[in-house]
């Protein structure tokens, strides 16, 4: 069977797979659209986490980056499971015995203020419709990639296929089909990189292949590769390169800016116990792990792949050639050609691809001097990394039909959980809280699925359409939900004292003040040549990058929170002792007040 | 109730010192291992480099599970002894 047939089968299949279980799991409650009846168990949960959490970029582009940062990219790897343990610590077990359904709700609630309600729903729309965009348009360049279907026709496949299951379950059939796609992502990333580590190590399981002695060197990996690419004038792999108080913000803003994202916290309104909340939050980790355990060992394993590809012999061997005839490349480097993410420029006019670190000026300069290279001619975009894989490891058509399945499960699983977090925002917090409160159950699940379909054409048009803040997802969501909204639930939950003042305007000051600060650096709303200052290393304050503020935000806020509230008066009796009750995991009013 | 809130506060205290007990580990592992401290633990070799990278790129990651499974183990014990447990 060709690829082509063998891809649209098993993509098939597995869109077929989640419109089943979007018509065996419709919603037929606000409770089931919101929350799926509370009634999913908590290792389910922690699956359907997982696929929410690991977007397009953890599937396609993470190892990717790891590969060409090496040990600097490990901020990523960190900050993207260290904010479960923040998650799991402060937020979750407290806001599932809170027991609504938003994250503006509880923020409302707690501050009893429909202002810091507001302010938290602009957060969240904000956030999550810059991150939704990034999902779309990974849906459409997966399809264009694998399937002879361009781009746009691959998006809206893609969002047609969420509007069924989101549309007609609400979080109870996300839930389940994030369920099956975490199922059909983690196989794809898998079998691709024990492959591969198989190849270069003899070791089976990639996560240990990593630290393995490569079989053809017969030295560790890790040196081989780093003594290859430091031969090609490349920084060391292991190395730490440039600013150590940046890279220590940038973690922690990736880690607060997690754990505050409201598209995964809502997530853990969905299991029956505060218990469950507990154990949950400990399950997604493991499924996340999986994952985030094999990137580092790809990323290294594919890097030693492509540099082994092109060269032939160490840069200098007397009377050899240095690289490989362009007319000798491998099939897959023929195939990715085409689509543009591998690219060959022949300057010197030898015929053969020169593949080193030209930006290395000393190096360069001797490189042609000595051999007469005219600069690197091999363009290797990121994402190929993992894309590629099964073709680079020569592995048989059906993988590459799983990789793609893999990839669109990726998407398609984040881009769901967004766009529940934006509809339930806009349905609950302002229909229901703030324009009509005395809407019926049966308005508000209509109210709910309208909100969704709205949602789903936006993320779509916006998908098509991308606008500049799109390709700014690490900077502006994760700067929001750090700066803004961790923040302001942490001291809703542990400092009884914030009041409604010391909330709005914590939120407030962390909020401008990081977007502010991204702004300046990277245009005034991302318009082009509007930014203020270059956004490079050498006019960051004190080094730190417009990625990074997310956490100088988040600890503004706390400090503006904290000395607002001491300035005015204490909260009322009844916030106390709501305070109180959401601390003790037992329900305190009468039983069935509980939802 | 004043007893219940006496009750209450101890359990609130035992969650907050297990909560700061687990954060330190947290910040040492990822902060302290994996970057600052990264050039004390360079004397360690392990697979052609150092245990700090290990830390950055992996070790983090385990200590974070191991961290969030202690914490639900330990505070369902908690709630049972407190009496604040979801029947």
């Amino acid at each position: 069977m060709d690829q082509q047939t063998l891809i649209y089968l098993v993509v098939g299949a597995t869109f077929a797979l989640y419109i089943g279980i979007a018509i065996w799991s419709r919603a037929g409650s606000t409770g089931e659209f919101y929350a799926a009846g509370r009634g999913v168990h908590p290792v389910a949960n922690g699956m359907a986490t997982a696929a929410d959490w690991m977007s397009a970029a953890s599937f396609i582009s993470m190892a990717g980056l790891i590969a060409f940062a090496g040990y600097s990219a490990s901020a990523f790897l960190m900050g993207w499971t260290g904010g479960y343990v923040l998650l799991a610590l402060l937020l979750a077990p407290y806001l599932r015995k809170f027991g609504k359904f938003t994250v503006p709700e509880f923020i409302g609630e707690r501050f009893y203020s429909q202002t810091a309600r507001v302010v938290a729903v602009i957060a969240l729309l904000v956030a999550s419709i810059t991150y939704v965009i990034g999902q779309m348009t990974g849906v459409g360049v997966t399809f264009s990639r694998f399937l002879e279907v361009n781009a746009t026709v691959g998006l809206l496949i893609g969002a047609a296929i969420v509007f069924v299951y989101a549309v007609l379950g609400g979080m109870k059939g996300i839930t389940y089909t994030q369920v099956a796609q975490y199922i059909v992502l983690i196989t794809a990333y898998t079998i691709p990189a024990v492959f591969i580590s198989l190849q270069l190590t003899g070791v089976a399981i990639p996560p240990l292949g990593l630290w393995a002695e490569h079989t053809d060197s017969g030295m560790p990996l890790l040196a081989r590769l780093n003594e290859v690419i430091t031969d090609l004038g490349f920084a060391n792999y292991t190395e730490h390169q440039g600013s150590t108080l940046n890279m220590l913000l940038f973690t922690l803003s990736l880690m607060i800016g997690t754990a505050g994202l409201p598209h995964v916290i809502i997530r853990f309104f969905t299991v029956p116990r505060v218990a469950d909340a507990r154990w949950s939050a400990g399950w997604a980790l493991v499924f996340i792990a999986l994952l985030y355990l094999t990137a580092p060992a790809v990323a290294a394993m594919a890097r030693l792949n492509l540099v082994d590809t092109v060269q032939m012999n160490p840069v200098g061997t007397p009377d050899q050639p240095t690289f490989i005839q362009y007319e000798d490349r491998p099939d897959w480097m023929r195939t990715w050609e085409v689509t543009g993410l591998v690219q060959w420029d022949d300057k010197n006019d030898d015929g053969r691809i020169q593949y080193y670190n030209e930006d290395n000026v000393e190096f360069a300069r001797q490189a042609e001097e000595r051999f007469g290279w005219a600069g690197n001619e091999l363009t290797v975009n990121r994402d190929i990394m993992v894309l590629a894989n099964p073709e680079i490891a020569s592995l048989p058509n059906w993988v590459v039909a799983i990789v793609a399945a893999g990839g669109l499960a990726a998407a398609l699983s984040t881009a769901a959980g967004l766009l529940l977090a934006i509809s339930s925002a806009v349905s609950h917090d302002l229909i229901k809280g703030a324009i009509n409160p005395r809407i019926s159950e049966r308005g508000e699940l209509l109210a709910a699925r309208v909100s969704m379909a709205g949602a789903i054409v936006l993320a779509t048009y916006l998908g098509l359409n991308p606008p500049g803040f799109a390709a700014q997802t690490v900077a502006l969501a994760f700067g929001l939900a750090a700066s803004s909204i961790f923040p302001a639930i942490m001291m809703g939950i542990f400092v009884k004292r914030i009041n409604n003042a010391g909330a709005v305007a914590g939120m407030l000051s962390g909020l401008i003040f990081t977007v502010v600060y991204i702004f300046v650096y990277k245009g005034w709303f991302f318009i082009p040549d509007t930014n203020m200052l270059e956004d490079t290393a050498e006019f960051w304050v004190f080094g730190i990058s417009p990625l990074s503020i997310g956490a100088v935000g988040a600890a503004l806020n706390f400090l503006v929170a904290y000395v607002v509230s001491n300035v005015t008066e204490a909260p009322p009796e009844e916030i106390q002792d709501l305070v109180e009750s959401i601390r003790v995991p037992r329900a305190t009013q009468a039983p069935g007040g509980d939802d | 109730m004043s007893i219940d809130r006496q009750a209450g506060d101890a359990y609130w205290r035992a969650n907050i010192r297990l909560v700061r007990t687990l954060l330190v580990i947290w910040a040492l592992v990822s902060y302290g291992f994996g970057i600052l401290f990264r050039p004390l633990l360079s004397g360690i070799p392990i697979g052609g480099t150092d245990l700090g990278f290990w830390f950055a790129q992996q070790g983090s990651i385990l200590t974070f599970l191991i961290l969030i499974f202690f914490y639900a183990i330990r505070m369902n014990q908690l709630d049972r002894q407190f009496g604040v447990d979801e029947e």
